[in-house]
């Protein structure tokens, strides 16, 4: 072996990079977590509940940050320069200090999109327009002055994503699912309420997704209504006016609304590009950090010794980011093995 | 007066003043009409609706946007069957959706 104990450079302390880092020590390496942001969790550990079987998302959080309690971990730290020597890197760290390691694994994860960029929808305009996120946060915090006993709720679908117009063509997978799990919480909270969901397809493609559908339908009369939102607007008492077209129907159709919450879709983290470049890794046509193989080796980039995990290849649910981390330890560790 | 074009009245449905007390009533007493996807599974398989222009799924939607006339008359068209019970993937017993909703009134009060 070229080192002793090979320094893997994790980027990124969210659930992927967190079990990335616990198989990589548990395989005898030694895992350096870089963190640009104060916590680690990434953004799971900024919900509230997770689909499909509403568990606490704490209940993921926590168990990776005890088990990772023992791994070299930077926080507020962010990678200035990145240098490729033979068969090493050196990474140049926003304090000064530089890490010299023999792989890197991206688990740079996801940005949100970011909502006021659609304008019609008036984030950041109008007062009773949040996003999902927004909505997680408050189930955690009880806090958000926009939230006040809504007697009519809606979720608009797609904001950012499948929009050629967003600059986003793709589908951002965990959307539907999450609006419909909103939708049921919020349904919960407030019972009086009516709730609708704007779609354009539904896509729920995960295991009880569709169960999960049939529930919101059917023991919490949520309306689907499938249809774009084509704009909001503000009534005189500052609920919103949503219009869109019953497409079922095939006529337009209006509601006055409490609360709009907009579903802002995922797309890949700037910084991941710039990394890539840097790196000589390359981007996919979708924007996320391109795969060796997109079937067979989603882990691997085409560079030796740089890895992937988790949304910085494209949307993923928490359980297939945290396979995708122990198939990238796994990778790695065929790749020091292979180095011998 | 003649002004040369008459204005039609707005197709919009609004969804803040809708009547949907039919539809309330009938999902209190069948809650699993509350399940359609929308597939048209039942249209596409019934035996009326070349005819009459049947079909569950326009009158379960058509209930819910208050266009009670188009269901009546839909409904009118029903042999009562069953077909479209055999093929609803979500499994509502749309034959007896079809019963239920004809005892039911406008206002959606049980009258027959
Ligand atoms: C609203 C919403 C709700 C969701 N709910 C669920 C759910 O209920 N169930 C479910 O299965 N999935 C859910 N998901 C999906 C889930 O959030 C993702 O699967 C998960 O966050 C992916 O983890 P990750 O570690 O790959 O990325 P992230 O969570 O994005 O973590 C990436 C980490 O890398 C850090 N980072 C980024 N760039 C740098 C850099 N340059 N330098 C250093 N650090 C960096 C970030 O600060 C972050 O900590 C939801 C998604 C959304 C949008
Ligand atoms: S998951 Fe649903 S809401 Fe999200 S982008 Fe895809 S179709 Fe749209
Ligand atoms: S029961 Fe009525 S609606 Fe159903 S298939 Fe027969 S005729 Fe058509
Ligand atoms: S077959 Fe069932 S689910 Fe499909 S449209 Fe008809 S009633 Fe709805």
């Amino acid at each position: 072996m070229v080192n002793r104990q090979p320094v893997v450079a994790v980027i990124g302390a969210g659930i992927a990079g967190l079990e990335a880092a616990r198989q990589l020590a548990a395989l005898g390496y030694k895992p350096v977590l870089i963190e640009k942001s104060s916590a680690t969790g990434g953004h799971v550990a900024q919900w509230n509940r997770l689909f499909p079987d509403m568990t606490p998302a704490a209940d993921v959080i926590e168990p990776l940050r005890a088990q990772t309690a023992g791994v070299k971990t930077l926080l507020g730290t962010e990678i200035s320069a990145i240098n490729r020597l033979k068969d090493e890197y050196n990474l140049v760290l926003s304090d000064g200090s530089s890490l010299l390691c023999q792989a890197v694994l991206f688990a740079t994860g996801f940005r949100l999109f970011d909502a006021s960029k659609k304008e019609e929808y008036g984030y950041g305009i109008y007062d009773r327009v949040i996003t999902n996120r927004d909505l997680e946060h408050w189930f955690n915090t009880r806090e958000d002055q926009r939230i006040r006993q809504p007697k009519a709720v809606g979720f608009v679908h797609c904001v950012g994503s499948r929009d050629l117009k967003a600059g986003n063509t793709q589908c951002s997978k965990v959307c539907c699912i999450t609006a419909i799990k909103q939708a049921i919480e919020m349904k919960e909270e407030f019972p009086d309420a009516e709730v609708y969901c704007f779609y354009m397809d539904l896509r729920l493609f995960g295991k009880k997704y569709e169960d999960f559908y049939i529930k919101a339908q059917r023991d919490h009369g949520i309306h689907f209504i499938r249809g774009r939102v084509s704009e909001v607007g503000e009534a005189i008492d500052g609920r919103v006016v949503v219009k869109a077209e019953d497409t079922l129907n095939g006529k337009p159709v209006k509601v006055t609304l409490d609360l709009l919450v907009l579903m802002a879709g995922i797309l890949c983290n700037p910084d991941a590009q710039r990394y890539a470049r840097e790196t000589g890794v390359a981007v996919d046509e979708d924007g996320f950090l391109k795969s060796r193989d997109n079937l067979a080796a989603i882990t691997e980039s085409s560079r030796p010794g740089v890895f992937f995990a988790g949304a910085c290849t494209g949307a993923k649910t928490v359980p297939e980011t945290l396979a995708e981390a122990r198939s990238a330890a796994l990778a790695i560790h065929q790749y020091f093995s292979k180095r011998v | 007066m003649d002004f040369g074009f008459k204005l039609s009245p707005s197709s919009a449905v609004n969804l803040d003043t809708v009547d949907r007390r039919r539809y309330d009533r009938l999902v209190q007493l069948q809650p699993d009409a509350l399940t359609c996807i929308g597939c048209g599974s039942c249209s596409a398989t019934c035996t009326s609706a070349s005819w009459t222009g049947m079909s569950v799924r326009k009158v379960l939607l058509g209930l819910q946007r208050g266009r009670d006339e188009e269901v009546d008359k839909m409904l009118s068209g029903c042999m009562l069957c069953g077909k479209c019970t055999m093929v609803c993937p979500r499994g509502i017993n749309t034959r007896q959706l079809i019963l239920t909703l004809c005892r039911l009134d406008k206002n959606g009060e049980v009258v027959r």
